[in-house]
């Protein structure tokens, strides 16, 4: 399947059904990240139980503290 | 009108001019995105900026930081005299305050006095989070930007009741980030969020209103994102909901330095209890550091001359050094 990642085209491993796995396989699960699914903000709490469904639109930001 | 800035008066006006020669904006570090931020403003003539930094020049730093010069390097001057002495060569006008101080609970709101804006350019989150309640307490806007690898940040942190502080969308102090030190960091990425930070802080003194807005962009792959985040203000955060304690600015979440006395070392705690996966780490810092040694409990590694053992709780000593103020320079360049 694939979703809408930042505005682009982004495939997606048929393993990928929720948001966590999304920040997985994206190596951002140990960051501080915003999701966005369908203008939506998701809460952390709930990124395990979020599916990720095919031709969804998710924005993503995450933290860095560097400057 | 000052001939000099006709073309930028033509954009955003007379009035945002004038606004512009009046204003005072404080720079919390003057590292890389500090030194685009300034020369921006500088040229753009601001009444008077702050150049607040605890650091000193180093070489490794020109690649990014463009302020300072090899002459400045040899010289080990301190970034904020440093680049007060470049900004005053490139405009007199402008009121320049050299701050070369480490911003703690007990200095921050003096630093910060009469400020119309207050720019982000530090290194790591636990000062970000100080200086949020700070410009919470004193509803000063508050321009958060941060970079690491090709990755930027942005977010205005607007202080008006209703937008989102940094600790509401943080949620909490990060347990590990990466930093410029471990994950490396190329030049064109300070000079967009520095732009975009700027550019934020001319609409603000021009009289226009911000969006609470993250927006984040990777100059390397072209990904960009945006995301609308007023919906994220919590009412129970404890830095602006209903009873907000302030718990940076009040000193009970700061970290903690000893130098240890005979050693020749600095002992660092955290004010919040981390629980790092140093394994991990290990592998993050393979280019940084070397020399490492690892068992359950701590990791011990050499970084820029320096041994350091680092604790699971977030702990460390760094042997070699007895200045708190560059140990903790050095603590937050790894730890971020
Ligand atoms: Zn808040």
């Amino acid at each position: 399947m694939s979703i809408k990642l930042n505005g682009r085209e982004h495939e997606l491993s048929a393993d990928i059904q929720n948001v966590a796995q999304l920040l997985g396989s994206l190596s951002l699960e140990n960051r501080i990240v915003i999701v966005e699914l369908n203008k939506e903000i998701i809460s952390k709490s709930a990124y395990a139980d979020q599916p990720v469904r095919d031709g969804d639109k998710v924005e993503l930001v995450h933290f860095v503290g560097g400057g | 009108m000052q001939d000099r800035y006709r073309k930028q008066e033509l954009f955003i006006g007379k009035e945002g001019q004038s606004r512009m020669e009046k204003s005072k904006i404080v720079l919390i570090g003057m590292g890389a995105l500090g030194s685009a931020s300034a020369e921006m403003l500088v040229r753009a003539g601001i009444g008077e900026l702050v150049l607040i930094d605890r650091d000193y020049v180093e070489l490794h730093n020109l690649q990014r930081q463009q302020l300072y010069t090899e002459e400045d390097a040899a010289a080990y001057l301190p970034k904020a005299s440093a680049a007060a002495k470049r900004l005053k060569a490139i405009n007199q006008h402008v009121k320049l305050q050299s701050v070369i101080e480490n911003v703690d609970h007990h200095n921050i709101e003096q630093l910060m006095e009469g400020a119309d804006v207050i720019l982000d350019a530090t290194d790591n989150f636990e000062t970000r989070l100080l200086v949020n309640d700070a410009a919470l307490k004193h509803g000063i806007p508050y321009l958060y930007g941060a970079c690491v690898g090709s990755y930027g940040v942005t977010c205005p942190i607007l202080a008006n009741g209703d937008a989102p502080c940094l600790h509401c969308l943080l949620e909490q102090l990060p347990q590990q980030s990466e930093t410029c030190d471990t994950a490396g960091i190329i030049g064109p990425i300070v000079q967009w969020v520095a732009a975009v930070q700027v550019t934020q802080a001319l609409r603000l003194l021009s009289g226009q209103k911000l969006k609470a807005e993250l927006c984040a962009f990777d100059i390397w792959t072209g990904d960009y994102s945006r995301v609308d985040v007023r919906g994220l203000r919590d009412a129970s955060c404890p830095s602006c909901g209903m009873d907000a304690v302030l718990p940076f600015l009040n000193g009970a979440e700061q970290t903690r330095l000893d130098v240890l006395c005979g050693r020749e070392a600095v002992h660092i705690r955290p004010g919040a209890k981390k629980s790092l996966n140093l394994p991990a780490l290990a592998e993050e810092w393979a280019f940084a550091v070397d020399h490492v040694t690892a068992n359950e409990h701590l990791l011990a590694f050499r970084y820029r001359e320096h041994r350091i053992v680092l604790f699971t709780d977030g702990r460390a000593i760094i042997h070699g050094i007895d200045d708190i103020v560059r140990a903790r320079s050095l603590y937050d360049s790894l730890v971020g």
